[in-house]
């Protein structure tokens, strides 16, 4: 809300600088958001002597002025009718910026320089007339700065209100609380209407069908005015707040709302049908054309005001065409109403259309404030626009907000504040506001709050109000005592930064990528159609088309993270994100929201140097991470196994696995399908793996068990088999595991430390060499004693794979 | 006994003398103190000596034992360290095999360290969903259908009774729903607003605390935001608490610490004003405790929440939130 110093001082006098003021308005809870000078554009508008005025001679209707501005004579084009020789003018020089937004430069008009401009009273927001320059008293110093010159000073403060201060809505509310910080008073303008002539009653009627949503609707009628443009103060005063002028009695509406924060609402009497007032709810489908020229349907919630046939107002939002104020208005009613908050705020959401009444309505207006801004309006009307006032008002009242009373301990204030007040500084504080206060014993008040305050409904707003005005930082900072205890932090969250930590140690770093995502970003990963995510949480009121379903795979954004990342010309990158996917379960109900981590791999293993070429990253590069990743948490029993073709479409069949801890598949580790990657416009393989942490949870161990070192010598055995390529790695483990050979309870661990194909290894077929190493925890192992064991573990292997020794075939 | 343990000595000793590599000192080593050396065999052969000579005998070949031990030890150490030749220097300037630690998010960095901060002062990490219902996100925290408060978020809806959480808050009521008090939690997480701008993305992270219990007062907010300010940024960072609203705190101050970059001065960063404003905070509303059943005249409370960008943005010199998303390898490896 804009406030205007010099408007402001009409209530209560202005005892501090501006900033001082802008600094304490914020401390008590109503931000100064800027402070500057109302009439910093004129900055480079001078007082102008017109010194000589010629005929241009290449327009009929612009003239070339010679003006004296004090240090040195300029020339411009002007094409005012009354400029004459030795009329002093302002004259704007160029770089001055005009409140419309245009910006006087030096400028050739008609094949002649002009260097300024000689401005109306309309062009410089001084006035409304625009039709020639606006004469300057002729005692004014040529070259004077004009705001100078005319005595024009006044500072303008933007304040951020919160929505619980609607009485702060107007200038009469900041300047109640601008009293109270500096301990001045508050005047309220003086009304007094003239004796008015025939009865209200008997000339029009306002009928009530909708008393939850208008508690009260109240109306006074004037005849005979004279519809015009408002006088310069009042035009003056509107503008310094950014609203426009319009007609005398339009003008008055807006400038009671602003000095009182009653929204008020002026119809011609002689448009209305039945020169009636009925209130009630629109009809579904209703269509009602607004002040602003635009057709509106409306609803059966949306309060409308009427004649005695059709609407004329949506109450509280804005007016209609239909009954708008015009030149040839004689006969003027002027609403002032109380709306139901929740009712107006549905309506003008409904709409949108957010006006300036509708901000004040759905905040909340003082119910009690309809009369006084009523009569302070028909007294101004009664003056701009001259006319007859009617005798007597409406006041339709069918339901009765009545004043709210409170029962305040100053213990209880003191000790949640943490002050030490008493219950005389209490009170004065709470006055300071318009509070009413009386003591009832040593530790209680009962406090009536004003009927503005719609925000105070119990005894701890009333704490606030001692709190604000006291002064937060006077408030002594205190330490609280507390228990001394704790918890430990919840496993999933341990899990997640042990995590980060393994992997940045891995050299991988985080990203954090928005939650939501394009919606075809299932389609791009390929998910079949029976996939669960695709089963997306769709946002309703989305920013943008490519940011409106919740991610289910972690995968879209890291390729989109690659994609940005490979376009800047980076092209190694080694990615994680740790975060929760969204799989939905139908829009009423919340998603699930597993915790995932995912990492990426793309260019080369490591950034070349001297040391190395260039070697592209690959599966076991990223599988190395993952089992890195799981040592890291203590698994020591994870399995990788072939992904079957078809179940993980966003990585290359072949080239997928799954990792299994305890039979249970936490997760994949895979090279991303180069469709997939085409769907993001990518080409260069990347590798990828994805964890779901809320499966491995569980499997990762909480505590760690010291075991003894073993006492007795590892013998190692090395065996090299030529197997059908089919046989996997995995398939050896297993059969080594499950083959029953006695002794292979001693196998402490088998390595793999080569795999081949190519020559001398027939074709389907390759060879595969791992070391046995075994190990009694009783006793140094007899070379014989292995020997045997070996033998008849490389036997069971030969059988069972119908695999051959090198050489031996 | 043909050789005195002396002369054995002596001849050892000369002949270390002209070894010039720690291969020669090895072979001198085994040839006196070996199994076959001549030390070894005169130890050996003292039990041929008649009974009186022994003692002094054994004794003076130890020491000689011990004295060559020592001299050749030296010897191979002084020659080792003199031995290696010149052209086997290599240029040790160039950069090693690379071991490139990654980097985490400079969201988590923040958000980690006003989990520590405040971990030390006693309070517990608690998360919730992001996709909330409104009741949580709003209505148990006293924002209403069709309160103009609600304006204070742009939020983003999936159904009507569905949105994506606003601000971490929710998890206060969640948390209450739960425990009696007292309660002392903070809440990390991901929040949502329909808003984007260049002060504004769409998504962010807050943390948000909560401290439930008898007579917490005010001051103690005061107390221990004090604190935690002082602990993120330092000690010399001043705080202002100014009146504002939240519809589930009452009395309710924003907090503004003095401006980071200029100290006061005023500066670009904090619009020339001096100070920036970094938290939300307040006493919590007595129908918040309503609506989670705790007795609000037996206990008193209060709530804050920031912005974790907010506060990385001020530590780190980061001078455009859209960063935080990009995920441009270039800004990320920075932290």
């Amino acid at each position: 809300m804009k406030v205007s110093f010099s408007w402001l001082a009409d209530y209560t006098p202005i005892e501090m600088p501006a900033s001082e003021l802008a600094d304490a308005l914020t401390m008590a809870g109503l931000e100064v958001e800027a402070v500057w000078d109302r009439y910093d554009y004129l900055e480079t508008v001078r007082v102008g002597r017109i010194l000589r005025v010629s005929p241009h001679p290449n327009a009929d209707r612009l003239r070339l002025c010679e003006v004296d501005i004090g240090d040195r004579q300029v020339k411009v084009v002007c094409g005012a009718p009354n400029a004459v020789e030795g009329m002093l003018s302002p004259l704007a020089l160029p770089g001055t910026e005009l409140p419309g937004g245009a910006r006087m430069e030096k400028s050739v008009i008609r094949g002649e320089t002009s260097e300024g401009m000689l401005c109306s009273q309309g062009e410089l927001m001084l006035g409304s007339d625009r039709s020639g320059l606006m004469a300057l008293d002729a005692g004014l110093t040529p070259g004077a700065p004009l705001a100078e010159a005319l005595g024009l000073s006044d500072t303008l403060f933007e304040i951020g209100l919160t929505p619980n201060r609607p009485d702060c809505l107007s200038l009469i509310g900041i300047a109640r609380e601008t009293a109270a910080i500096q301990g001045t008073h508050l005047t309220w303008p003086e009304i007094a209407l003239p004796k008015g002539e025939g009865n209200i009653h008997k000339r029009t009627s306002v009928a009530i069908q909708a008393p939850d949503h208008c508690p009260r609707y109240a109306a006074r009628l004037i005849e005979s005015v004279r519809i015009a443009p408002s006088p310069d103060w009042l035009r003056d005063r509107l503008i310094s707040i950014g609203l426009k002028p319009i007609n005398n009695v339009v003008d008055v509406t807006n400038f009671v709302m602003m000095e009182m924060g009653q929204p008020l609402h002026a119809f011609d009497v002689d448009r209305l049908a039945g020169e009636r007032i009925v209130v009630r709810l629109a009809g579904a489908g209703e269509p009602f054309t607004t002040l602003d020229g635009k057709e509106r349907i409306l609803d059966e919630h949306m309060l409308m005001i009427c004649d005695g046939e059709k609407p004329v107002a949506v109450g509280g939002v804005m007016g209609g065409l239909n009954s708008e104020i015009e030149e040839t208005t004689a006969r003027v009613l002027i609403e002032s109403a109380y709306f139901d908050p929740a009712s107006i705020r549905k309506t003008a959401k409904k709409l949108g259309l957010a006006t300036d009444a509708s901000h004040r309505f759905e905040r909340g207006i003082d119910p009690e404030g309809a009369i006084r801004a009523l009569d302070r309006a028909a007294q101004l009307i009664l003056a701009m626009a001259g006319g007859t006032l009617i005798e007597g008002v409406v006041d339709e009242r069918p339901k009765w907000i009545g004043p709210k009373q409170f029962d305040l301990s100053v213990s209880d204030t003191k000790r949640l504040l943490g002050i030490t007040l008493d219950q005389e500084n209490i009170s004065a504080l709470l006055r300071s506001i318009e509070f009413a206060v009386e003591p009832v014993d040593e530790d209680h008040i009962t406090v009536r709050a004003p009927s503005f305050r719609v925000d105070v409904t119990r005894p701890r707003d009333l704490m606030e109000e001692v709190a604000r005005l006291w002064g937060y930082n006077r408030i002594p900072t205190t330490s609280p005592l507390m228990p001394a205890e704790a918890r430990v932090p919840s496993a999933s969250l341990q899990l997640r930064n042990r995590l980060r930590d393994l992997l940045t140690g891995f050299g991988f770093t985080e990203a954090v990528n928005y939650s939501f995502i394009q919606p075809d970003a299932v389609d791009r990963l390929r998910l079949s159609e029976a996939d669960p995510r695709r089963n997306t949480v769709t946002i309703l009121n989305p920013l943008t088309e490519d940011q409106s379903v919740m991610r289910t795979s972690l995968l879209p954004g890291l390729l989109n993270n690659m994609g940005w990342n490979l376009a800047r010309r980076v092209r190694d990158l080694k990615l994680f994100e740790v975060g929760k996917i969204f799989i939905g379960n139908g829009a009423a109900s919340l998603p699930d929201e597993p915790q995932m981590t995912a990492g990426l791999w793309t260019g080369n293993r490591t950034s070349p140097t001297w040391l190395a070429k260039d070697i592209p990253c690959d599966f076991y590069d990223m599988k190395g991470i993952v089992e890195g990743v799981l040592e890291g948490l203590r698994i020591r029993d994870a399995r990788f196994t072939r992904m079957a073709k078809d179940r993980c479409r966003y990585t290359r069949p072949g080239r997928t696995a799954r990792i299994l801890v305890a039979e249970t598949e936490i997760g994949l580790i895979g090279e991303v399908h180069p469709e997939t990657l085409c769907n993001f416009d990518l080409r260069q393989p990347a590798f990828y793996f994805e964890l779901d942490l809320d499966l491995l949870l569980p499997l990762a161990p909480a505590a760690c068990q010291s075991a003894a070192i073993p006492r007795y010598p590892a013998v190692d055995r090395d065996i090299t088999l030529i197997l059908d390529k089919g046989s996997e790695a995995a398939d050896i483990l297993d059969a080594i595991r499950n083959s029953g050979v006695p002794g292979a309870e001693l196998i402490e661990t088998i390595t793999f430390f080569d795999a081949y194909e190519g020559e001398a290894i027939p074709p389907g077929c390759r060879s595969i060499s791992f070391r046995i190493t075994y190990r009694s925890p009783e006793e140094t192992l007899e070379d014989e004693r292995v020997n045997v064991i070996q033998k008849a573990i490389a036997d069971y292997l030969l059988n069972a794979f119908k695999a051959t020794l090198p050489g031996n075939r | 006994m043909n050789r005195s343990i002396e002369a054995i000595k002596e001849a050892a000793l000369q002949e270390l003398e002209s070894a010039d590599a720690p291969e020669a000192v090895q072979a001198l080593s085994v040839q006196y103190l070996g199994r076959k050396g001549a030390v070894t065999q005169f130890l050996r052969n003292i039990s041929a000596l008649p009974a009186e000579e022994r003692p002094r005998a054994g004794k003076e070949a130890n020491a000689v034992k011990k004295t060559l031990e020592s001299a050749f030890a030296d010897a191979e150490r002084r020659l080792s360290e003199t031995a290696a030749p010149a052209d086997d220097a290599i240029d040790v300037s160039l950069p090693g095999r690379p071991a490139t630690p990654g980097r985490l998010h400079p969201v988590t960095l923040i958000s980690r360290e006003i989990s520590d901060i405040f971990s030390r002062l006693g309070f517990d990490i608690v998360e919730g969903p992001e996709v909330e219902k409104d009741y949580y996100n709003f209505e148990a925290l006293n924002i209403p259908k069709n309160h103009p408060a609600r304006d204070m978020q742009d939020t983003f809806y999936v159904s009507d009774d569905v949105v994506l959480r606003t601000h971490t808050s929710p998890i206060q009521i969640r948390t209450m729903e739960k425990q009696p008090p007292p309660v002392r939690i903070i809440a990390p997480g991901k929040v949502y607003r329909c808003d984007s701008d260049l002060t504004h993305t769409p998504m962010f992270h807050q943390v948000e605390g909560l401290l439930v219990d008898r007579d917490i007062s005010f001051g103690d907010l005061k107390g221990i935001l004090t604190a935690f300010v002082h602990q993120m940024f330092d000690d010399r960072t001043a705080l202002r608490f100014r009146p504002s609203f939240f519809p589930f705190t009452e009395p309710s101050a924003e907090v503004d610490i003095l401006c980071v970059m200029c100290r006061g001065d005023g500066c670009r960063v904090c619009s020339q004003t001096g100070w920036l404003e970094v938290l939300g905070s307040g006493m919590v509303h007595p129908a918040v405790f309503e609506n989670v059943g705790y007795d609000t005249r037996r206990y008193t409370g209060f709530a804050f929440g920031m912005g974790v960008e907010r506060i990385a943005m001020l530590k780190y010199g980061i001078d455009d939130l859209r960063k935080f998303f990009e995920n441009d390898f270039r800004f990320l490896r920075q932290f």
